[in-house]
């Protein structure tokens, strides 16, 4: 069956199997997160989003496609990239699924599996903003987009400098970053999570053909709602 | 009241306006702030995406060094103040996350209970300090000045926070009191794109273009903010709006300390109106004239 569950409708394939284990511990971790299970598919999330416009999947169809098992559609899609984390989603759904905490999730899966996707430049942003923070324990943002831009396009740079020389009139600039004094203990207690982390990292993936469905969140206890039977 | 203070990465230099304007409306509102010494910088929305235990555990740092303080911590910017806040929030429902933090800070010799305590400056101002002693301080009236309140998101969602997700309500009841009229502003808590800016330009000057817009033509003279990030993509890319959608913003954008600053009689340079990048317009320049000539 391995074999043909590419082909067989329901059926998920290897790389799904693996991607869901990944999201489905992530969204463990978010409290009440396993109300995912309670989307009704009312579309409030996609009508509040501000940026649901400019997105390829929409938040309604993201838990739709997770449910159809195709997360290997949700990890291509820029959808999860541009959500600006406005909450606006969570704290209108109807279900109190927690939408955005999902979406990370969902970012935290490709980040852990590397996945390419179609907006390179938001992990490019993230790596140098953490790479910024254990070095110095503080954000200096001159250095972050100095950066940025220099991986992602030099040419923007000079679209910035009209902007830099206004902060720089204000006294809004900081030249040289400051490290804090505690950084050696600080990097100590960032390697402990780290190692903490992947302590917790599951062992290799044994991988059995399923169907698709809730697997993974199938335990999990939903908090019961007001007037309903047991 | 005494309260912990943590500034955040960005108040330290890029947005002095608001790190100076909440010290000194404090210090006249005989509020202590005792900055937290060493503080690290949270993390913000960006680490949560990458690494859970990881982010969570250097937004914990800061939240035992407040807990050693034996204070509630203050945090004025938006995206500090929602990831302190969910910070607890995960420690105190997961458990096993609690442990994991604990692990790690104890290899930097801290630890924290998940108790402290994490406020944003309006919260402090209208619901500790609270309108009565703020009005007795009054130097100036507002005499009018049309206000636009623009809360964000950060500050009233996710969570149960201090005001109301969709509607939020004490910037407009401060003000109003202080003499200012509130115009009407339905995008008060609509995003203004945040980090966008870097990453997916067009939407993020998109959405700042309905935000200045709806200002604009409700006749608001100054749009007042209550985050960072938000005032920096209001005030910074008015130009590039401008120039992109063939608009004439020129909007002053304000925060709400700043303004409170202006109500307390100030002088202008201790609350960083000169830091705006924007002309403060003749209305609200005569309002700090009165005071400092």
């Amino acid at each position: 069956m391995a074999e043909l569950s590419n082909y067989l409708p329901g059926v998920m394939s290897k790389t799904e199997t693996e991607l869901r284990e990944i999201f489905l511990d992530q969204v463990n971790a978010v409290p009440a997160g396993e109300r995912i299970k309670r989307c009704i598919q009312c579309g409030t999330c996609t009508g509040s989003c501000p940026v649901s416009y400019a997105m390829d999947i929409s938040p309604r169809e993201l838990i739709a496609l997770f449910r159809a098992g195709e997360m290997e559609r949700i990890m291509k899609s820029r959808t999860i990239w541009i959500c600006a984390s406005c909450y606006a989603c969570t704290t209108r759904c109807p279900s109190g699924i927690k939408i955005t905490d999902t979406i990370y999730a969902l970012k935290r899966t490709a980040m852990e599996k590397h996945l390419e996707t179609t907006a390179p430049q938001v992990q490019t942003l993230a790596s140098l903003f953490i790479d910024n923070l254990m070095r110095y324990g503080r954000l200096h943002e001159g250095t972050l987009i100095r950066r940025y831009y220099t991986k992602t396009g030099v040419w923007k740079f000079l679209d910035l400098i009209p902007l830099g020389m206004k902060m720089w009139k204000t006294k809004r600039i900081a030249i040289l970053p400051k490290k804090i004094k505690a950084h050696a203990s600080l990097s100590r207690i960032i390697k402990k999570a780290q190692d903490i982390e992947i302590r917790h990292m599951k062992e290799k993936l044994e991988y059995a053909p399923e169907f698709v469905g809730y697997r993974g969140l199938g335990d999990m206890k939903l908090e019961q709602r007001k007037g309903e039977q047991s | 009241m005494k309260y912990a203070y943590y500034p955040g990465c960005s108040l330290e230099k890029t947005q002095r306006g608001y790190d100076e304007s909440v010290r000194e409306v404090f210090k006249t509102l005989d509020q202590e702030l005792i900055e937290i010494d060493d503080w690290n910088c949270c993390g913000a929305t960006v680490y949560m995406s990458v690494k859970e235990t990881v982010s969570l555990a250097v937004s914990s740092r800061n939240l035992a060094l407040a807990e050693k303080m034996g204070l509630d911590i203050m945090a004025p910017c938006s995206s500090c103040f929602t990831v302190l806040s969910k910070t607890n929030r995960v420690l105190n429902e997961i458990p096993e996350m609690h442990q994991d933090v604990n692990e790690a800070l104890a290899d930097g010799g801290l630890s924290y209970s998940g108790k402290t305590n994490v406020r944003h400056p309006l919260d402090i101002l209208m619901n500790d300090v609270g309108i009565d002693a703020i009005l007795k301080k009054q130097k100036q009236n507002l005499n009018g000045l049309k206000i636009a309140p623009y809360y964000g998101c950060q500050i009233v969602r996710p969570d149960k926070t201090f005001d109301d997700h969709e509607n939020p309500v004490l910037m407009d009841r401060l003000f109003r009191k202080c003499g200012g009229e509130m115009v009407y502003f339905p995008m008060k808590v609509r995003c203004c794109g945040g980090m966008l800016m870097t990453t997916f330009e067009e939407t993020a000057l998109k959405l700042n273009k309905e935000l200045l817009a709806c200002a604009q033509d409700n006749g608001a003279d100054v749009i007042v903010t209550t985050c960072p990030l938000c005032h920096f993509n209001l005030e910074a890319y008015q130009d590039k709006i401008n120039k992109k959608f063939n608009t004439h913003f020129n909007t002053p954008i304000l925060y709400f300390t700043q303004l409170l600053g202006i109500v307390f009689g100030l002088p202008p340079k201790t609350i960083g109106l000169d830091s705006s990048f924007i002309p403060l317009g003749q209305k609200i320049s005569s309002l700090t004239e009165t005071h400092y000539a």
